[in-house]
């Protein structure tokens, strides 16, 4: 009986947590998946999906159900261990991600100490997917557009990498609390506006860097104007050509999965996680949690409204984005932001 | 406790069978595959050692960024491993023979290895106790073994450099975007607005080839 209290009763409490955070972030997901269609089409003057359900609320749901009633097709060229396990990796990568994410005080499933570099580390992981996806498949337009997607996952990594470098030199610490902890005083407190703690959050001291992060982002989850895995112009649909129904589907999901860690992430680390924007009354009694996924959906507007806008870029303008411009413009920031924080103590003040 | 040695028998028996596939798999991807799967369980070996800021730091660039590079590797090359492996079953006598000789000097030489008292207390710096470890590395890597960091960190940039003398050409004939040169172009240099006379064509407004060529 101790043995059931001390070791496995932690297990279920985590395994229920877990179970219940997938569920409400996968269908948190399909209204994402819709909302970006409703966005979408909103900046072309079309309606978007509307059939399914009022507003076409349900119609991410008629669409799993179509993918996943459809029969899989495996290839006969292709290699079927690697073929299958590509969509698993991508999609089981994308949602292990989710374990360390605070989306209110307290409110985490693992609170490591590393929580920024777990992120990072499963998030880097993701190219894999689509690496073994391009090479299974066995066939030329899978194959290349693994081959530049995973060039492209790679150098926008980089950026990001020290993007959280600066965020951590400011916020002293590696944990994801932590972050939106620090990020309760700072610049208002200094400004005599200390009500007013939208000021606080590091979008602003940091702001080169979240426009980095924001960019980066695209870039690392595969979105438009980077959505170059996919250029369906060139590379028929990208490393995901042999793929259909279920396999398919779980190539969708763990991209927007990871497109939602990676909105969570910023709002972490630039807008002050689940922090209310004005410490006045009616703002302080909304819950945590809420401000958390409105911040979370503002940056996933941003995703959206990006896809809609601006075309898509050209391989090498690319690369030489990710190399010539964000990788020297984030060293020097990390370096700006290191000696500033060490030689200027008022910086020091604001900041903290 | 019963925990903790589930999972270390998880990992460390998944990371054993899987280094052995690294040399055993017949196709040179699964090889590498193997390899980042053996990667990720000796970071959860170090996650239970208490060491989770080297365990994520070697997921990051290990299996994040080395073995992808790997993998870009051996995917490219076309070459039948299946039939340079032909050859190997002749010669596992000698190879044998060969890793039994090391294996025994490697057991001789440990076996009789004493370390002096006080010696690992005079090399390594004392282990802070209070602080995560991300810190207690950070206190220690740049203060007490910074010539080592900076070492390691020019040794990286000479292999660098190298790699860009030997394989960067420029070619003069390549075009090549000046993004800057774009931005700076206005309406004026790039295009010219004429009027065209009906039945007369572009001749009338005496447009020479040379303008039409730099206008354009």
């Amino acid at each position: 009986m101790d043995f059931f209290w001390t070791t496995l009763w932690p297990l279920i409490v985590i395994l229920a947590q877990s179970v219940l955070l997938l569920v409400i972030l996968l269908v948190g997901i399909a209204y994402i998946l819709l909302a970006d269609r409703k966005i979408w089409a909103a900046v072309q003057m079309r309606r978007g999906p509307n059939v399914v359900g009022p507003w076409g609320l349900f119609q991410s749901f008629a669409d799993l159900l179509k993918f996943v009633f459809k029969e899989p097709v495996i290839p006969a060229g292709s290699n079927k261990g690697v073929f299958l396990l590509a969509p698993l990796v991508t999609c089981v990568l994308a949602l292990a991600a989710w374990a360390v994410v605070p989306v209110s005080a307290g409110w985490v499933i693992a609170n490591i100490n590393v929580g920024v570099l777990y992120i990072f580390a499963v998030s880097s992981l993701m190219v894999y997917g689509v690496i073994m996806a391009g090479w299974a498949s066995n066939s030329k337009y899978p194959f290349l557009a693994a081959l530049r997607s995973a060039a492209q996952m790679v150098s926008y990594e980089v950026s990001i990498g020290f993007v959280i470098i600066t965020v951590l030199l400011c916020a002293n610490s590696l944990n994801l609390s932590a972050i939106v902890g620090a990020q309760e005083k700072g610049l208002a407190n200094y400004l005599g506006v200390p009500w007013l703690t939208v000021l606080n959050w590091y979008w602003l001291p940091l702001f080169p860097m979240f426009v980095v992060f924001f960019v980066s982002a695209l870039a690392e989850t595969n979105r438009p104007p980077f959505d170059l895995v996919e250029a369906e112009s060139e590379l028929v649909a990208g490393f995901m050509v042999e793929y259909g129904s279920s396999p398919y589907m779980m190539f969708m999901l763990g991209e927007y999965v990871a497109i939602a860690t990676m909105c969570a992430m910023g709002t972490i680390m630039f807008l002050g996680g689940w922090l209310p924007p004005i410490a006045v009354a009616p703002f302080t009694w909304v819950p945590g949690i809420i401000w958390f996924v409105l911040k979370a959906l503002l940056i996933f507007f941003g995703f959206a409204m990006a896809k809609a806008i601006v075309p898509r870029y050209r391989y090498d303008q690319l690369m030489r984005l990710g190399w010539k411009v964000f990788l020297p413009l984030s060293l020097a920031m990390v370096v700006i932001v290191a000696g500033v924080l060490q030689y200027w103590p008022v910086a020091m003040a604001a900041v903290k | 406790m019963t925990a903790a040695a589930v999972f270390f028998y998880l990992f460390a028996c998944i990371l054993v069978a899987s280094a052995f596939m690294v040399i055993a798999s017949k196709n040179p991807v699964h090889s590498v595959l193997y390899l980042i799967l053996a990667f990720v369980n000796a970071a959860g070996l170090f996650v239970m050692m208490g060491a989770e800021f080297l365990a994520m730091i070697l997921v990051v660039v290990y299996v994040g960024a080395v073995a992808v590079l790997f993998l870009f590797v051996v995917m490219m090359l076309d070459v039948d491993f299946a039939e340079l492996k032909q050859g190997a079953l002749q010669y596992l006598p000698v190879g044998m023979l060969i890793g039994g000789i090391f294996l025994a000097e490697l057991v001789m030489v440990v076996g009789s290895w004493a370390i002096g008292p006080g010696i690992p207390t005079a090399i390594t710096a004392p282990i802070p106790t209070g602080i995560t470890n991300t810190e207690a590395i950070g206190l220690v890597l740049y203060t007490r073994y910074v010539y080592f960091f900076e070492i390691a960190g020019m040794i990286l940039l000479v292999a660098m450099i190298g790699a860009i003398v030997l394989t960067l050409h420029h070619k003069a004939r390549v075009k090549r975007q000046s993004i800057s040169a774009q931005n700076a172009r206005t309406p004026q240099m790039a295009m010219r607005v004429v009027k065209v006379r009906t039945g007369q064509g572009l001749g009338s407004n005496e447009i020479s080839s040379k303008d039409a060529g730099s206008a354009a």
